[in-house]
């Protein structure tokens, strides 16, 4: 099936935040927000803003009635700076205006006065002078120091991974409408409805159940608005409180880029320790977490770096920390991946200048250490049904990965300007919220008289393809044409305390929630219909819009139209939790994950090595989908999964001055992929596997997990270099941009350096 | 007053002509499919299609409606996607998007849409012209969701079920486009021409691809003085081994002129990697030699091509060569009154000995990190004529007057080649940016100087 949205989405007739009629007196909210990333705020004077044309009121922390506070896990984030201002693009302030025109006009003449502090903008500075968000996290299992001594090769090295804007096409945006009774309607572009409810309650200091939070869909939001799209939707709520009109927030681009956090980049170092067989017996690893101003998702983030930091490989000896590092950077946040491609970053990384330095090639390293059935992953969790070797020698094999390589030596020898490189990238990607309370999840369904079915879950459709899963669902349950069932906005009134749409699993969760409330309705009207059709229940089943016993059967309107004469409940709700999972913070052991995605991808590229610029001829993918429910959307999620972890890995680089300032603040400066910079031929072959029960039909969560096939990209493009450049010193510093390709190819043979 | 037609509507108004065409579009009609994305021409969130009448037909090609100033399109038809919607069915882009799963969240589909059935418009001339690709069309929009592959194969299933099309009649009876469009000629034959006025107004604005990108709402309060809609018959001439340009030549028009494709017959690759198609239908060269950007990469060509400009005021016209128009960063040898008409160059041979190079974070719809272009004539390998200028190096688009001075007359030759690479080197001085370290964009500078040579006079390598 389909996208279920493709009709409106090409017609243009899907809504968005901005595109929602509006109330003719709704007015519009511009934030000022501080242009120095740390300091003491001095003065402010709003009275031009005030007095200039359209300004309604301009609201501040004054204007609270509840706490200054928004910081969901941690709270540390005011929504209106008081005294201090610790980023650059810290809200101080919301103008209401007639218009956004007249909000940003009368945004130039707020007059402000911030004594400017020295800015911490990267994690080894903070870390440096113990600027840490909550604990650092430490994980062992074996004993590294003992294993290093048995080891016949130690490598140690630093890696860099910079952030990646998330650069939804839709901007952060919301519309609040005052209710009667001093209540609140919001429509959010949020991820986190319940977030939103939330903190707004708090800041406005007045219940839950006042505020409804309503999400149609998103235009993208790739964990950029689950955390990040609460301040908007609360500024206006504060501003709604007060007028008692209606008001509207959309961030300009500008803005956006400037005011919301990103991926955290991360400085780490690591050591890997190998023997002659080239098995890897020891690997630690210390990542340092450029966490932004504010904890936001950072420790969660941070967490989830730790269960990937051996990627798809099994290590007995292993030692890792990671540092979440308070700087002056807007606070950093979700973003597919959720802190795992940073850890499989250094992994790859290390693995990279082991096979560099021993002289023999990545993939030989990276294939002797995939782990088997039974092996531990090294916080605990058992490996069962793992996938790794499988998805790894089919990919070799059906893309014979020899002569792809052998056709690489063959063009690198003929060439002199043009160089190929090769990688494989496995990839072991671990399934659930890692904070246990967040994997429930509710549905509730309704069966109108007429047989047309509506549901509502805790899932917020953002182009991931869930709402299409969903009516595949109710579908199948009931034997029904997908016209017939109708997914409701998400919305906190209809399904309460969500969790956010994140960590690929809201198919997985909702999806279970719904089936259980289609059971409950179908075993309803089963006995309905057993006595009417006087079959067995046990016989029954639903199919092409009927219920079919042995001999007879009934049509769907018909049996409906029976169970309300016999006042038969025709609505239910159903509640899923994830079972089996746990992890011990105390001894940083447990089984995490419901389960793990497999894959293993080969990436050739060719470097023009005059220009330092690259082009991606292949990425040809094996990918464990369990029994995908629905290929379109996999495929789609695959494709586009790769192609964000290509840019994080290439053109996109987040780049602030040393005074905490985003240079790269517009999609002039900020490159993501473009149709010509995506690899000219990708080519998915799935991996079909059974066994996975705990995902929604066996069909495994696949948002994030793709994006980590980009990681091999910079590894293919570092491998071209290689065979340019003989003194090119290995560097683990992304994204490969065409300037740090250039410089690496005309590196000068490396001065020994006798510190390091 | 201006006027057009807005899909099947006749507009009529006198809203401010500065106001951009999105906001007019959304806000004023409120057609909500057209989507704002960045307001930078970044994105194509925004696309609408222009069609402008030429021999009793529309021609139409893609613009991002968030760079266009309203008054821009007096005279013109334009069509959103709402325009471009066949009543309870699909048009071929839109049936092909859905065929090939093209959309996810679906906020960048109406401007993917908007493009390729602009393509779909224009298939039936551009049968005949072979420049032009599907994929082209979609050049300047960009997509979060997908990864491009599943739009790329509705572009090529596009491509594939409208290669036979010969008019837009055939188009309408296919479905592929909604049939009121036939009557859009006469329709647009109906507004009368806006006449030319002389007051002088806040801003001089071509087709505002740069301005609005900065200061959309300083335009938007202040009175325009819009530039396009007095145009020549033919904006490109040739006259005695020289070609002349309007200045109000765009990008697009520039790629597609035949006899500019004999003279330089890799103009589709240098034009290419100019921004992308819809802000090529718009950008002026006028307009990109004012904007004065270190990086201009028109201007980098027009060096190496030894233009001179032609510029006119109210009493006045003189002419100066482009080399020596630029006094420093953004600043112009030119006075409040004064406005660049023609551009020329002239033609030593046919094709032209020249070469250009640009080289950016992302090879397509970026701004250059350097770009360089040269042109040489050698004489039994004495360099008789070279001009050589580099972007990105310097305040201004930077004409190598001391490395040209040092190659002039003297027998090309490898050695001679590299002693010219380190006058280059002291001659330019790049800084770190965020297109790039100073490190960087020398190094690179040398290598696309490099490239020039090895293109151009492969012998001395």
């Amino acid at each position: 099936m389909k996208n279920k949205d493709s009709w409106t989405h090409v017609t243009g007739k899907s809504i968005y935040i901005d595109d929602m009629i509006t109330r003719s007196d709704t007015l519009h909210g511009i934030v000022f927000a501080s242009s120095v990333a740390k300091g003491k705020i001095i003065s402010i004077d709003y009275s031009k803003a005030e007095k200039a044309e359209g300004v309604v009121r301009i609201f501040t922390y004054k204007d609270i009635s509840g706490e200054n506070q928004i910081g969901k896990v941690v709270q540390d984030e005011e929504l209106w700076a008081k005294d201090e201002v610790e980023f650059c693009g810290q809200p101080i302030a919301l103008i209401v205006a007639e218009s956004e025109f007249l909000g940003r006009q009368a945004r130039n003449l707020i007059e402000i006065n911030i004594e400017e502090e020295e800015a911490i903008t990267t994690a080894s500075e903070a870390y440096e002078k113990n600027m840490i968000l909550g604990k650092p996290r430490h994980f062992c299992s074996g004993n590294t120091k003992e294993a290093f001594e048995n080891c016949d090769f130690i490598f140690e090295g630093k890696t860099f991974s910079n952030g990646q804007e998330h650069l939804y096409l839709e901007t952060q945006g919301c519309y609040v409408i005052p209710q009667e009774n001093d209540g609140l309607k919001i429509f959010a572009s949020t991820q986190a409805p319940t977030n939103i409810q939330v903190i707004v309650s708090r800041v406005l200091g007045i219940p839950m159940h006042k505020i409804e939070v309503d999400v149609q869909r998103l235009g993208g939001g790739f964990g950029g608005k689950e955390d990040q799209a609460t301040a908007w939707s609360t500024m206006a709520a504060v501003a709604v409180q007060h007028l008692k009109i209606p008001v509207k927030i959309i961030l300009n681009r500008h803005d956006d880029l400037y005011m919301t956090g990103k991926r955290h980049p991360y400085e780490s170092t690591f050591k890997i320790g190998l023997t002659k067989d080239l098995k890897i017996k020891a690997f630690e690893a210390k990542y340092l977490q450029n966490s932004g101003a504010a904890t936001d998702l950072s420790l969660a983030v941070a967490e989830r770096t730790m269960f990937h930091a051996t990627n798809s490989y099994f290590i007995e000896n292993v030692k890792t920390s990671v540092y979440s590092c308070k700087t002056n950077l807007p606070p950093n946040t979700a973003f597919r991946g959720f802190g795992g491609p940073q850890g499989m970053f250094v992994i790859e990384s290390a693995i990279a200048k082991a096979a560099n330095e021993i002289g023999v090639s990545k993939e030989k390293i990276q294939y002797k250490n995939l782990i088997q059935e039974n092996d531990s992953f090294y916080y605990g969790q058992k490996a069962k049904k793992v996938e790794t070797k499988k998805c790894w020698d089919i990919a070799t094999k059906t893309f014979d990965f020899d002569s792809l390589k052998k056709e690489v030596e063959n063009f690198n020898q003929k060439e002199k300007y043009f160089k190929k490189g090769i990688s494989i990238m496995p990839i072991a990607f671990g399934i659930s919220f890692t904070v246990i309370s967040m994997n429930q999840a509710r549905a509730l369904l309704h069966i109108y008289q007429d047989g047309s079915v509506g549901i509502s879950t805790g899932a917020v459709e953002m182009g991931q393809g869930v709402n299409t899963k969903i009516v595949q669902i109710a579908a199948k349950e009931f034997g029904l044409n997908t016209s017939k069932i109708k997914i409701e906005s998400t919305n906190t009134t209809r399904v309460a305390n969500t969790s956010p749409s994140a960590a690929s699993s809201t198919t997985d969760l909702n999806g279970k929630a719904l089936l259980q409330a289609c059971n409950l309705i179908k075993d309803r009207l089963k006995k309905i219909a057993a006595n009417h059709l006087d079959e067995k229940e046990e016989d029954l089943f639903f199919e092409s819009n009927e219920i079919k016993g042995k001999q007879k059967s009934i049509v769907w309107e018909d049996l409906i139209e029976l169970a309300l004469k016999e006042r038969a409940q025709l609505s239910e709700k159903g509640h899923y939790i994830t079972p089996e999972i746990n992890f011990d913070r105390e001894k940083e052991k447990g089984h995490p994950f419901s389960y793990h995605v497999y894959g293993t991808a080969i990436s050739v590229v060719t470097v023009d090595c005059l220009r330092g610029i690259y082009e991606i001829d292949k990425v040809h993918i094996v990918h464990d989908f369990g029994k995908s429910m629905n290929e379109d959307v996999d495929l789609g999620q695959i494709e586009g999964g790769l192609v964000q972890g290509i840019g994080w890995m290439t053109s996109e680089e987040i780049s602030y001055n040393g005074n905490g300032r985003l240079l790269s603040n517009s999609l002039s400066t900020y490159k993501i992929p473009d149709l010509f910079s995506i690899p000219k031929e990708i080519k998915v072959k799935a991996l079909e596997t059974e066994n996975d029960s705990a995902a929604i039909y066996k069909s495994k969560a696949v948002g994030e997990p793709p994006l980590m096939y980009g990681i091999g990209i910079y590894f293919a493009i570092q491998n071209a270099i290689e065979s340019f450049n003989n003194n090119y010193d290995l560097k683990f510093h992304s994204p490969f941009t065409p300037e740090k390709v250039l410089m690496s190819l005309y590196e000068p043979l490396k001065q020994k350096n006798p510190s390091k | 007053m201006i006027s057009f037609i807005l899909n099947n509507k006749k507009i009529e108004t006198d809203t401010f002509i500065g106001e951009t065409l999105l906001d007019f579009i959304r806000e004023n009609q409120n057609l909500k499919g057209t989507k704002i994305g960045c307001r930078e021409g970044d994105c194509g969130a925004c696309t609408v299609l222009i069609g402008e009448l030429k021999n009793d037909q529309v021609q139409y090609h893609n613009i991002t409606s968030c760079l266009s100033p309203l008054g821009n399109v007096h005279g013109k038809h334009v069509l959103t996607i709402e325009g471009l919607t066949p009543e309870n069915s699909l048009n071929i882009a839109q049936q092909e998007m859905v065929n090939h799963q093209g959309t996810q969240c679906g906020f960048c589909t109406p401007g993917f849409v908007v493009s390729l059935s602009g393509y779909v418009l224009q298939k039936p001339q551009h049968n005949s012209h072979k420049l032009s690709t599907v994929l082209d069309s979609i050049s300047g929009n960009i997509c979060r969701c997908t990864g491009y592959k599943s739009i790329e194969k509705a572009a090529d299933a596009i491509e594939e079920k409208t290669t036979s099309t010969t008019s837009l009649e055939e188009l309408i009876s296919k479905g592929f486009v909604p049939g009121y469009l036939k009557e859009i000629p006469e329709k647009l034959s109906e507004i009368p021409k806006i006449k030319k006025e002389s007051t002088h107004k806040y801003k001089i604005v071509a087709s505002g691809t740069d301005l609005y990108v900065q200061q959309a709402d300083n335009l938007k309060k202040n009175d325009l003085h819009l530039i396009t809609h007095f145009e020549n018959s033919e904006k490109i001439q040739f006259e005695n081994n020289h070609c002349i340009l309007d200045a109000k030549t765009t990008m697009s028009e520039l790629l597609e002129n035949e006899q500019l494709q004999e003279l330089f017959p890799s103009l589709e690759v240098y034009f290419k990697k100019i921004s992308s198609a819809p802000i090529r239908n718009m950008g002026t060269i006028g307009g990109n030699i004012v904007n004065a950007s270190p990086i201009a990469d028109v201007v980098i060509i027009l060096l190496a091509l030894h233009a001179k400009l032609t510029i006119k005021s109210p009493n006045n016209k003189r002419e100066i060569l482009l080399k020596d128009f630029y006094l420093g960063y953004k600043t112009l040898d030119l006075l409040p009154k004064e406005i660049i008409t023609f551009i020329s160059f002239p033609i030593s041979k046919k094709p032209i000995d020249f070469h250009f190079e640009k080289v950016s974070k992302r090879t397509h719809l970026d701004i250059a990190s350097v770009n360089s272009a040269m042109q040489i004539e050698l004489e039994n390998k004495f360099i008789k004529e070279i001009h050589l200028s580099i972007g990105g190096v310097a305040p201004v688009p930077f004409y190598t007057k001391k490395t040209i001075d040092f190659l002039l007359n003297k027998e090309l030759t490898f050695s001679l080649f590299e002693e010219a690479l380190e006058i280059l080197d002291q001659e330019i001085a790049p800084i770190s940016d965020v297109r790039g370290s100073s490190d960087y964009k020398r190094l690179l500078a040398k290598q696309l100087v490099k490239i020039h040579f090895m293109t151009l006079t492969p012998f001395i390598f």
